[in-house]
C-alpha cells in the first residue's frame, strides 16, 4: 500500500518542482525581473496532489477519459493545486510582489500548475490505492524519466540557440544594463530591431563573406562529386586488385585529423602563395570530403540492381552512357544526401579559412566571424554573426532534413 | 575484358587517388620531415635580396648629369645567398658614363653580379650618366622597368640539416605530460558523454508521438551548426560577467559569485570534509562536447532501436519482464554493437577535435589538448618544427588507436 502514495509523492516532488523553476525562469528571461520561483513549497503542493490524484482514484480513470468529461476533473486539480501553491509560498509564487507583471506572473504560474497537472496525471495513470506489482512501479519510474528528460533536451538544446538569437536582437545598452532581460521590444521598429545585422552587412562586409562561402561550399559540392561519382562507380562495379582493400582505407584515411595536415600544407601553401587564395581552399576542401562522398556513393551504387546497368550494356551503350543516363538517375536521393552533407562540411569549416585566409575580400563566414571576436566588436555583433552563418545550414537542414539524416547515417562519422 | 575493366576502373579512381595523395597522405609524411627540422614560420619566406631603385639629381635640360642608385639589402641577418645578380632596363635616353664594379652593360639591360652576400648585408650601387630630351619627357624614368634580383639561398625546408631538437623540447616541457593527460581526460568523457546523452535521447524519441519529427530536427541543431556560431554562443552564454546562465545563478542565489567556466582552471569542491579540486574549464568544455556530439550517436542508435524485431518485446511481456528488465536484458544487448562502434569512432574523433575547444578556451585555463598543442607550438610560439612534432605524436597515437579499432570493431555493424 505503501508503494503508490510513494510514487505520488515522488512524481509530485518531481513535476512540482521542476514546472515551477523552469516557469520562473521562463519569466525571468522573458520579463528581465528576477523570478525565483518557490520550489519546495511547488515541491509540496504538487506532491499533495499527486497523493490526492492516486487517493481519490481519479489517477486510474484519467488514461480513458475524453478531453470533455475530463473537464470537471482537471478544474478541481487547477483549482486544488491553486489553492496550496498559493497558500505554501503565502501568494508569491514567483518570491515578486504581485503587481510587478501581473499578467506575465499569472500565465507562468497558470502554464505551472497545468504542466504539473498534466505530468502528474500522465505518470500516474493506472496507479490506485492498492498493492502494486513491479512491473507498473517501474512503468511509472520510466515515465517521470521520460518527462524528465524530454525537459532536460529541451532546454539543452533550444536555451543556447534562443540566446543566440535575442542576443542578437538587443542593443549595447540593454544588454549591460539588464543580461538577465531576454524579451525584445517589438514597439522600436524594425531597423532598430535588426541594427546588428544591417551594421555587420553595412560595415564589416558580411554580404562578401556570405558569398564567399556560398561560392565556396558549392565549388566544393560540385569538385567533390566530380571526383567521387566515378570512383564510387569503379569500386561498386568494377572488379579490379585491391577492391577489398581499398573501401577500408577510405574509412581510415578519414580519421586523419585536419591540424595534422595544416602544417604541412601551411608551409607547402605559402612558399606555392596558394595559402590566402580561395584557390586553396578549394585544393583542400574537397580532399576531405572526396573519400568520405565516395564511401557513401559506392554504398548506395551497391544498392543498385546491376542488372539495369548490364542490359543498358547490352544495348550498346558504353560504360560512360550507363553511369549517366542508368546509375546516375536512379541514385538522384543519394547524390542530394551527399551534396547536402558535403556543403554542411564545408560551410561549417573552421580550421582551414582560419589558418589560410588573410585578406578580408575573401574571408568565409567563419573566419570573418572570429575576426569579431575582439574586444572592440560588441558581442550582439558577434551573435548576429553566429545566427547569418546558422540559419541557411539549419534552413538547409530542416527542408532536407529526410536527405540529411540518411547522409549522416551513412556517412557516419563526420566530427 | 577483365582487363579493360580493371583499366577502367584505375582510370576512374585515378584523380581521388591523386588528390588524396597530395593533400592527405603527402602531409602526413611531410610532418615527419619538418618535425626534424629547425623550422620556424618565419623561414617560410625565402630569404632573398631586396631592391629599391631610385634617382638622385634633378635634370633640367639635356646633357645634366644624374645618378641611379640602387640600394640593395638581405632580407636575412642569418642566411648567405649566393650567385646574386641584379638585373635592369635602364630608362630611355640615359646615357651611362660610369658604371659600378662587377656591372655590364649590354644594350639596355644592366647586369650586375655580386657573388655570394652574407646575412645582413647591405649595398648601394651608383650608376651615373647624363640624360637626353627623352629622358626628360617622361616621369619618373628609372620606374618604368622594376629591378630584379635574383640569387640562390639554402630553404630550410628542402635542405639536408635535421635536429631532434623538436622532439627533446615538447618531451622535456613539463606541461606535455599534462597535455597528454587532459587529452586523455577530454577524449574519453567527451566521448562517454555524447554516448550517454544519445542513449538517453534516443529512449525518448523511440516510441511515435505527435511532434515527434520536430522534436528529432530540433536535437540535431547541435550537431549541424557551425562550429563557430554554437561555441561562440556558449562563451557568451557562460560569460562571468554578463552572461544569462551566470546572471541567473548569482541572482537566484544558487552561486555566491559569478563562475567563470572557462577561464578558471579549478575550484575546490568541499565534500564531506574533503577538498577535491575540481577542473572546471576542462569539464565546461567536456559538457560542450557532449552537447554537440549527442546528436550523432542519438542518430544511430536510434536508427538500430528501430530496425529491432519486436517480437522479442511481446514475448518477454508476456513473461512478465519489466520495463527495466527489458531494456536490460533485451534493448541493451542488441545495441551493444552499435554502441562500441560509435565509441571507438567517437573516440578517434574526439581526439582528433581542435575547433571547439580552440573557440572555447584558447587551450587556457588547463584545456590544452594534444592538437591544440599543434597550434600553440606552430603558430603561437612561431616554431614549426615544434608543431609538426606534437602532430607526428598525434598521428603516432591515431594510428594504435586505428589499429585498435580495426581489430575490435564488431564486422555486422557494417561500418
Amino acid at each position: 500500500m505503501l508503494a503508490p502514495l510513494l510514487l505520488a509523492v515522488l512524481s509530485g516532488t518531481l513535476w512540482g518542482a521542476v514546472a515551477l523553476s523552469v516557469m520562473g525562469v521562463t519569466l525571468t528571461l522573458v520579463s528581465g525581473v528576477v523570478a525565483m520561483p518557490a520550489a519546495g513549497a511547488a515541491a509540496l503542493a504538487g506532491a499533495c496532489h499527486g497523493v490526492w490524484l492516486v487517493v481519490t482514484g481519479r489517477a486510474g480513470r484519467s488514461a480513458s477519459g475524453e478531453a470533455l468529461r475530463l473537464a470537471p476533473d482537471l478544474g478541481i486539480d487547477l483549482l486544488l493545486l491553486f489553492v496550496l501553491m498559493m497558500g505554501l509560498s503565502l501568494a508569491m509564487p514567483f518570491s515578486l510582489p504581485f503587481d510587478t507583471h501581473p499578467l506575465m506572473q499569472a500565465l507562468a504560474l497558470v502554464a505551472a500548475l497545468a504542466a504539473v497537472i498534466a505530468a502528474n496525471r500522465l505518470c500516474l495513470t493506472g496507479v490506485r490505492l492498492a498493492p502494486m506489482r513491479r512491473y507498473d512501479v517501474e512503468l511509472v519510474i520510466i515515465r517521470a524519466l521520460k518527462g524528465l528528460g524530454f525537459v532536460f533536451f529541451f532546454i539543452i538544446v533550444a536555451l543556447p540557440f534562443y540566446v543566440m538569437v535575442m542576443t542578437s536582437l538587443k542593443s549595447q545598452q540593454a544588454l549591460l544594463a539588464n543580461p538577465l532581460d531576454l524579451s525584445i521590444d517589438l514597439g522600436q521598429g524594425i531597423t532598430s530591431l535588426l541594427r546588428s545585422y544591417v551594421e555587420l552587412f553595412t560595415k564589416y562586409d558580411f554580404g562578401t563573406y556570405l558569398w564567399v562561402s556560398t561560392v565556396v561550399s558549392v565549388a566544393t559540392v560540385v569538385l567533390t562529386l566530380l571526383f567521387s561519382v566515378p570512383g564510387a562507380y569503379a569500386v561498386a562495379r568494377l572488379r579490379f586488385r585491391g577492391q577489398a582493400m581499398l573501401s577500408r582505407s577510405v574509412l581510415l584515411i578519414y580519421m586523419v585529423p585536419a591540424i595534422v595536415l595544416v602544417i604541412p600544407l601551411y608551409a607547402v601553401f605559402s612558399q606555392l602563395g596558394l595559402r590566402n587564395s580561395l584557390t586553396g581552399l578549394l585544393i583542400v576542401y574537397p580532399a576531405t570530403t572526396i573519400p568520405v562522398a565516395l564511401y557513401m556513393l559506392q554504398g548506395y551504387f551497391r544498392g543498385l540492381p546491376a542488372e539495369l546497368e548490364e542490359a543498358g550494356l547490352m544495348d550498346g551503350l558504353s560504360r560512360l552512357g550507363v553511369i549517366l543516363k542508368i546509375t546516375l538517375p536512379l541514385s538522384l536521393p543519394a547524390l542530394a544526401s551527399v551534396s547536402l552533407y558535403v556543403f554542411m562540411i564545408a560551410w561549417n569549416e573552421f580550421l582551414f579559412a582560419f589558418m589560410f585566409l588573410d585578406n578580408p575580400d575573401i574571408f568565409t563566414l567563419s573566419r570573418g566571424i572570429v575576426a569579431l571576436n575582439s574586444s572592440e566588436v560588441p558581442r550582439q555583433h558577434l551573435m548576429a554573426g553566429a545566427v547569418i552563418a546558422t540559419v541557411p545550414v539549419l534552413f538547409i537542414f530542416l527542408w532536407f532534413e529526410r536527405f540529411l539524416v540518411q547522409g549522416l547515417t551513412a556517412g557516419s562519422v563526420k566530427g | 575484358m577483365r582487363r579493360r575493366e580493371s583499366r577502367l576502373a584505375y582510370l576512374m579512381l585515378a584523380p581521388t587517388f591523386l588528390i588524396v595523395l597530395v593533400i592527405v597522405l603527402g602531409p602526413l609524411l611531410a610532418n615527419f620531415w619538418i618535425s626534424v627540422k629547425p623550422v620556424g614560420l618565419a623561414d617560410l619566406r625565402p630569404p632573398s635580396v631586396l631592391v629599391s631603385e631610385r634617382l638622385r639629381g634633378s635634370p633640367k635640360a639635356v646633357g645634366d648629369a644624374v645618378t641611379l642608385e640602387y640600394r640593395l639589402r638581405n632580407s636575412t641577418t642569418d642566411k648567405e645567398i649566393r650567385d646574386v645578380v641584379l638585373t635592369d632596363a635602364l630608362p630611355a635616353g640615359l646615357t651611362v658614363t660610369s658604371l659600378p664594379e662587377g656591372c655590364a652593360l649590354e644594350g639596355e639591360t644592366l647586369t650586375c653580379a655580386l657573388g655570394t652576400v652574407p646575412g645582413k648585408w647591405r649595398e648601394t650601387l651608383k650608376l651615373e650618366g647624363t640624360v637626353s630630351q627623352a629622358f626628360l619627357d617622361i616621369e619618373d624614368p628609372h620606374e618604368q622597368v622594376e629591378a630584379t634580383v635574383t640569387g640562390d639561398a639554402d630553404n630550410i625546408l628542402t635542405s639536408f640539416e635535421f635536429t631532434l631538437e623538436n622532439f627533446a623540447r615538447i618531451f622535456d616541457h613539463a606541461e606535455f605530460w599534462s597535455v597528454l593527460r587532459v587529452t586523455f581526460y577530454y577524449t574519453i568523457f567527451g566521448t562517454a558523454g555524447a554516448l550517454v546523452l544519445g542513449l538517453f535521447a534516443a529512449q525518448l524519441l523511440h516510441v511515435s508521438f505527435r511532434g515527434r519529427g520536430f522534436l528529432r530536427g530540433l536535437f540535431l541543431f547541435p550537431y549541424v551548426s557551425p562550429v563557430i556560431a554554437v561555441a561562440f554562443t556558449w562563451v557568451v552564454l557562460l560569460d562571468p560577467f554578463s552572461g544569462t546562465v551566470n546572471a541567473l545563478a548569482t541572482k537566484m542565489g544558487l552561486a555566491d559569485q559569478a563562475i567563470n567556466f572557462f577561464g578558471q582552471r579549478a575550484v575546490d569542491l568541499h565534500l564531506f570534509g574533503l577538498t577535491i579540486e575540481f577542473p572546471l574549464a576542462l569539464t565546461t568544455v567536456i559538457a560542450f562536447e557532449a552537447w554537440r556530439y549527442f546528436p550523432l550517436s542519438f542518430l544511430f542508435i536510434l536508427a538500430r532501436m528501430q530496425s529491432m524485431n519486436t517480437d522479442v518485446y511481446e514475448a518477454a511481456e508476456m513473461d512478465g519482464a519489466t520495463p527495466f528488465q527489458q531494456f536490460w536484458y533485451i534493448s541493451l544487448p542488441q545495441l551493444v554493437g552499435i554502441l562500441s562502434v560509435l565509441f571507438l569512432l567517437r573516440f578517434i574523433w574526439t581526439f582528433n577535435k581542435f575547433d571547439d575547444i580552440f573557440l572555447l578556451t584558447g587551450g587556457n585555463a588547463g584545456t590544452r589538448t594534444l592538437t591544440v598543442d599543434v597550434y600553440e607550438q606552430g603558430f603561437a610560439l612561431s616554431n614549426l618544427g615544434a608543431g609538426a612534432a606534437v602532430a607526428v605524436v598525434v598521428f603516432v597515437v591515431l594510428v594504435v588507436f586505428a589499429t585498435l579499432f580495426m581489430t575490435l570493431s564488431p564486422k555486422e555493424e557494417g561500418l
